[in-house]
């Protein structure tokens, strides 16, 4: 496949940056979008051009590192697909596609396509946790949870952390990411003991590092790459309720 | 090479088996609470041994920093672990002890794993999972509420904890939440983005580290007590591995080259499911999880070079390799075995797909079977067929559909209609830096912990036991055996980054920086990186034999040369500079690759993943040489190219060593 390329060029967080167009011939449909960003950048450095600078580590899909906005997408055009689990059968010849990283008050520019999203860590840092030190937990199977519970509490603690969720909506906010961890501590028992904290600091902290409100648009759910369910903002409301009626 | 004599201390406690850990519990020195305030911890890595070493010590009451690559510590490769994780809880009833995990272990690990070690690790498994369970971790739960278990390859019981197909990442998330609330008190001080690229020694004692900063290229000096190397794997040095693209060997080798003895390099653990590579284009493999050996069935075609398509070829022209040679252990042989077993297959023509190197992995016969039982629960007495395989779907689905979902996306078909294809890829590295049973490597103040250490997989791993070393290492481990150490340090003030060693460090690191950046050659990273890939799995891989490894040293050597004469690495030195990191690891791979081709040359037997062509039975299995090589190989770095052997004997008072079947 022969492609053209518009992608975001930025040298730092301090200078403006803007698009470049490349054209990116002989592209194989088996490969996934990363390795196309692999060749482009292995020919740009052979010509003595500077690589573009992009997230990535597993290459599985799991780690949540890689983060393009892609036509107007994060991730682009697949459901439920992050940037590199995503292959080029998805183009087809001739396309142009443009490549942007994250946008977000709360996710600078570092570099290119490199985006900050070291607030998410502080937010975790906030509440996202249960507070049991090494060596005082009990024999395992002494806390049944219901079969359905744990599935629950699994799918949201699926999310990978990408921030796909804050790039999708209008308002940038950081909702569908931190209710995912929100519930499932709550839908657990060992959760529910520092429930009212922990929904309190999170959001706290959410606002803090500059997130935006929620206006369900769902634009969240929608591009997760994890099909993390909007159910989960829910839940939260409902602790954050309950736990501003407990205060 | 030179085999010097024996200066290793395994430190493995008298008495009993059973009590070892026990009782070095209770008599190691303790570091009071005051004391653990004013000592300091530097722990690069963040993965599960990483952050599980870090919340535990700054429970404690130490000072810790810690250091990762990627731009949140959430995102180290454990996070990537599919399958499940080991523990000997005996929750199903049939037959598992702490006894019989060590012993699989052992066995698994082909003989060349410490007893002492191993059996602690088993003892310790049961509390991972209490703790992980506490922490949050959604593991899969039976209708009653209980923990689910399924089984992995090298054993009979079901003793493998799992969340779907994603236990690494819903372990790693447990420990990193653990983290973070470390951090928000204020007793973790994290360095994303961070990379260390040396260790600091001073009068034999680790003191530090350098570090450059990823965002700003900023070289930083940092001082600690004491240093824990959590940096997991090197399966990287064979370009295509199922390890993330930043994974890499340049801590370990750094402190390799400062002194620690590397221990066995040349066991490579090469994973028997993965997806096939397509083409030149590929720039990492994926796993597909063990756990899938569960209800799959691997087989090629009774015929060579068989054209049709799998489901066009009936039952009795398959051949159910692994069922035929294995019948105890069938598709649930450990990874070498049916491994090489794959490759035996294909390397005689029976290989499937495009290019003849994969073999099919079926789910046709699970389908159908949990689609049968599914029917009776639902009382359907009279489904259709196909009513039936809707059902079998949907329970497959459940068990491993983020597995089947990644298949597709990758190579765009249908598991549930076309059997998988599958083949070999690098996975896991049992080699890494020597400790000893405190996990101190052999520079005081510096350990190693995790995928990074050599310590308790001998010459193969297991399945869902890497999960399960890791935590041990970092919860139940370390937080005990550094008190040996630090409580001899109470008296240290924090070395100043002003000292000369750190001034040294500091020089050389920027050195080898702007060696790599004013070079302005004609060849990228990649390229070598790939060449470098080629020779490591031609001559140092599945396979290895005399000849083939003496040429890969050659060939190394000079590969080596040439990167250090032809590389390219555009932009500076100041900035995010990604071509700059790649070259950093790969210019340390390629020194790693050599020595892993030296190991595997002195190592005349084949054992577990290390398999020498002149070294086997008539049935094409692994020949031991217990009276030679029953010893774990310890390199000393002496300079460009040059390495002492150290040998630690293996003594087995416990286990009877003998000839690993399956059959
Ligand atoms: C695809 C896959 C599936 C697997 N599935 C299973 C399974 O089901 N069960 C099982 O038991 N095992 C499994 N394994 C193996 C297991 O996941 C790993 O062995 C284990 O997670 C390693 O953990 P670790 O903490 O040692 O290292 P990692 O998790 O790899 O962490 C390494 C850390 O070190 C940091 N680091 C490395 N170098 C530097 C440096 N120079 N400077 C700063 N930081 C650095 C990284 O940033 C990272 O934080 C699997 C492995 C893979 C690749
Ligand atoms: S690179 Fe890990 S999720 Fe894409």
């Amino acid at each position: 496949m022969n492609l053209t390329l518009k992608i975001w060029r930025q040298k730092n967080s301090k200078e403006a940056g803007n698009f470049h167009t490349y054209q990116v011939p002989d592209i194989s449909p088996d490969m996934s979008f990363l390795e196309m960003f692999d060749v482009l950048n292995e020919r740009l450095i052979e010509k003595g051009e500077e690589p573009i600078a992009f997230d990535h580590d597993c290459r599985e899909g799991i780690c949540g590192m890689c983060s393009m906005y892609i036509n107007g997408q994060p991730h682009g055009p697949w459901k439920g697909t992050t940037t590199c689990q995503l292959h080029m059968r998805a183009f087809k010849d001739g396309d142009t596609i443009t490549v942007e990283p994250w946008r977000a008050k709360a996710f600078p520019v570092i570099k290119d396509l490199v985006v900050d999203r070291s607030a998410f860590d502080k937010i975790q840092a906030a509440g996202g946790f249960i507070s049991v030190n090494t060596g005082n937990a009990q024999d395992a199977n002494n806390i049944p949870v219901p079969k359905d519970d744990a599935d629950k509490a699994f799918a949201a603690a699926a999310c990978i952390g990408c921030g796909a969720c804050v790039a999708a909506c209008k308002n940038s906010s950081a909702m569908l990411y931190v209710s995912a961890k929100v519930s499932q501590f709550a839908l657990l028992p060992q959760g529910r003991v520092e429930r009212t904290e922990r929904v309190l600091n999170m959001v706290r902290e959410m606002d803090v590092q500059g997130f935006g409100n929620c206006t369900n648009t769902g634009s969240c759910e929608a591009e997760c790459p994890k099909e993390i369910s909007l159910e989960n903002i829910a839940t939260m409301n409902r602790e954050y309720l309950m736990a501003n009626l407990k205060k | 090479m030179r085999t010097s004599p024996n200066l290793l201390d395994s430190k493995i406690p008298e008495g009993p088996l059973e009590s070892k850990w026990t009782n070095y519990r209770s008599t190691v020195p303790l570091v009071n609470p005051a004391n653990k305030r004013n000592l300091e911890i530097i722990i690069v890595g963040s993965g599960l041994a990483g952050a599980s070493a870090a919340s535990s010590l700054a429970e404690l009451g130490y000072k810790v920093k810690v250091f990762c690559f990627q731009d949140s510590p959430r995102r180290a490769h454990s996070i990537a672990a599919q399958g499940g994780i080991n523990a000997a809880k005996n929750y199903q009833n049939d037959g598992d002890s702490t006894y019989r995990l060590f012993y699989d272990t052992i066995k698994g690990g082909d003989y060349r794993a410490r007893e002492g070690n191993v059996y602690r690790l088993a003892e310790v498994s049961a509390n991972i999972i209490d703790q992980c369970v506490a922490l949050g971790v959604p593991f899969a739960r039976e209708y009653g509420g209980l923990l689910s278990n399924r089984s992995f390859g090298g054993t009979q019981v079901q003793r493998t904890f799992y969340a779907a197909g994603q236990t690494g990442q819903q372990l790693l998330l447990g420990a990193y939440s653990g983290l973070q609330r470390q951090v928000g008190l204020g007793t973790v001080k994290m360095y994303s983005r961070h990379e260390m690229l040396d260790v600091v020694v001073i009068d034999g004692k680790a003191r530090g580290i350098i570090a450059r900063n990823l965002v700003t290229g900023e070289i930083e000096r940092h001082a600690g007590h004491a240093v824990l190397l959590c940096t997991g794997g090197y399966g990287n040095v064979f370009f295509l591995s199922t390890n993330a693209m930043g994974s890499n060997v340049t801590a370990a080798w750094k402190a390799h080259k400062k002194g620690a003895l590397f221990g066995n390099p040349c066991f490579t653990q090469i994973h028997p499911t993965c997806i096939p590579v397509s083409g030149d284009h590929q720039s990492k493999l994926t796993l597909m999880s063990e756990s899938l050996r569960n209800d799959g069935r691997i087989w090629v075609p009774k015929k060579a070079g068989d054209t049709r398509k799998p489901n066009e070829i009936p039952e009795e022209e398959r051949d159910y390799y692994l069922e035929r040679r294995y019948p105890a252990f069938g598709n649930l042989v450990p990874r070498d075995v049916a491994s090489r077993a794959a490759k035996e297959r294909c390397d005689a023509g029976f290989g499937v797909g495009a290019s003849k190197m994969a073999v099919y992995l079926d789910y046709a016969a699970a389908i159908e079977r949990y689609g049968k039982i599914q029917a009776n629960k639902l009382n359907e007495t009279n489904a259709s067929k196909d009513r039936i395989i809707a059902l079998g779907k949907d329970v497959v689905k459940e068990k491993y559909g983020n597995l089947f979902e990644m298949y597709e996306k990758i190579t765009g078909e249908n598991p549930y209609e076309v059997p998988m294809r599958i083949y070999p890829a690098v996975h896991y590295t049992m080699g890494g830096l020597w400790v000893d049973y405190e996990l101190q490597t052999t520079v005081p103040g510096l350990y190693a912990l995790g995928e990074a250490n050599f310590s308790d997989h001998g010459a193969n791993r297991l399945g869902a036991s890497a999960l399960m070393q890791g935590l041990a290492d970092g919860y139940f481990v370390i937080p005990y055996t550094i008190g040996s150490y630090l409580n001899t340090q109470i008296r240290e003030k924090l070395v100043s980054t002003d000292h000369a060693a750190f001034e040294e460090a500091e020089k050389s690191v920027k050195d080898t920086i702007n060696n790599l950046i004013n070079n302005k050659g004609s060849k990228t990273v990649d390229h070598f990186h790939k060449r470098l890939g080629k020779i490591m799995w031609d001559k140092c891989g599945m396979a290895r034999n005399e000849q083939g490894l003496k040429e890969a040293i050659q060939e190394i050597r000079q590969l080596r040369e040439e990167f250090w004469k032809e590389v390219r690495v555009p932009g500076s030195a100041n900035e995010m500079n990604p071509e700059l990191e790649k070259a950093g690891r790969v210019a340390d791979f390629l020194e790693l690759g050599e020595l892993m081709c030296i190991d595997a040359l002195n190592r005349n037997e084949s054992c577990g993943g290390h398999f020498r062509e002149e070294f086997q039975t008539e049935e094409g299995e692994a020949l031991r040489d217990d009276a030679k090589y029953s010893y774990v190989a310890a390199w000393e770095y002496k300079g460009n190219g040059n390495y002492d052997l150290h040998k630690e004997d293996l003594k087995y008072e416990r286990i009877k060593v003998s000839a690993r079947s399956y059959k």
